[in-house]
C-alpha cells in the first residue's frame, strides 16, 4: 500500500484533490510535512510558531486549490514553499511592527530597566569573551575568516564584501554561513562555554 | 578544520507537525466548500460543520 502511495506523482495527487478526493491532500501532507516544517523551524527557531506557519500554509495551499487558482505549471512543493517563505516573512514583519513580551516566565520588571552598563566583573568577562572568540576565528579557513571580519568587526555589508573580495554576494553568504557554523562546531567539540 | 565539513551536526532531528495540527487541516479541507456562482463568476467559500 505505501509502495504504491509513492509511485503516485504530486501532479496526480493534486489533481484528484481539486477533484474532490480528500485522501489525496492526506498523502501530500505525509509525504511533505517533514520538509516544510524543518524548513520553517530553520527560520523562525521556535516549535508554537513553527506550528502555526506550517498551518497557514497548507490553509492557503487548501483554498487556493479548492478556489482553482493553483497554476499546474509549478511543481507543488516549491510551490508550497514558497508561500511558507512569505509567511515566515510575513511573521517577523508582524513581530517587528508589534514587539511584545514572552510571557513563558514569570515577568520581571528589572529585566526591562536594570542598569545595562557593565560593571568591572562583566566587562573583564566581556573582553575574555571577545578575545577567545578572536582566537577562535584565527582557526577559520582564510576565505571564510576573511568574510566573517568585514561583516562582523567592520559591518560590512555583503554588497561591499562582494566588491572588496571580488566574489559574488552568494559566495560571500555561503562563506559567512561556513564560518558561523564551523565556529559553532568547533565551539561544540571543544564544549567552550562564551557566556557574557 | 577540513574534517569539520563532513561531521554530521549532532543537533540533526527530526522535525514533524503535530498530529492536531494535521488532522486539523484534513478536518479545514473537508469542511471547506467552493459554492461556484455561474451567473456572476463569483466563487463563494463556506466552512460547513
Amino acid at each position: 500500500m505505501i509502495m504504491k502511495r509513492e509511485l503516485i506523482t504530486d501532479a496526480v495527487l493534486v489533481s484528484s484533490y481539486i477533484k474532490g478526493d480528500e485522501n489525496s491532500l492526506s498523502i501530500l501532507i505525509k509525504r511533505h510535512k517533514q520538509k516544510i516544517y524543518s524548513f520553517i523551524y530553520s527560520k523562525v527557531y521556535d516549535r508554537d510558531i513553527t506550528e502555526d506557519v506550517f498551518q497557514d500554509t497548507f490553509i492557503k495551499v487548501i483554498r487556493t486549490l479548492k478556489l482553482g487558482k493553483y497554476n499546474e505549471e509549478g511543481k507543488f512543493l516549491p510551490w508550497v514553499m514558497r508561500i511558507a517563505h512569505n509567511l515566515v516573512i510575513d511573521h517577523f514583519r508582524k513581530n517587528n511592527r508589534m514587539p511584545k513580551f514572552d510571557n513563558s516566565t514569570d515577568f520581571d520588571i528589572f529585566s526591562v530597566i536594570s542598569d545595562s552598563s557593565l560593571n568591572a566583573e562583566k566587562s573583564l568577562i566581556k573582553s575574555q569573551v571577545e578575545d577567545d572568540v578572536r582566537r577562535l576565528i584565527e582557526e577559520l579557513p582564510e576565505d571564510q575568516k576573511q568574510v566573517l571580519i568585514m561583516r562582523m568587526y567592520n559591518d560590512m555589508s555583503f554588497k561591499e564584501i562582494s566588491d572588496n573580495t571580488g566574489v559574488s554576494i552568494n559566495t560571500a553568504l555561503g562563506r559567512m554561513r561556513y564560518a558561523l557554523i564551523n565556529l559553532r562546531k568547533v565551539i561544540d567539540k571543544h564544549n567552550i562555554v562564551l557566556t557574557n | 578544520m577540513a574534517k569539520l565539513y563532513i561531521e554530521n551536526s549532532k543537533h540533526n532531528q527530526i522535525l514533524e507537525p503535530r498530529e492536531e495540527t494535521v488532522n486539523f487541516l484534513l478536518n479545514y479541507s473537508q469542511a471547506l466548500s467552493v459554492i461556484n456562482c455561474s451567473k456572476s463568476k463569483l466563487k463563494f467559500e463556506a466552512l460547513l460543520n
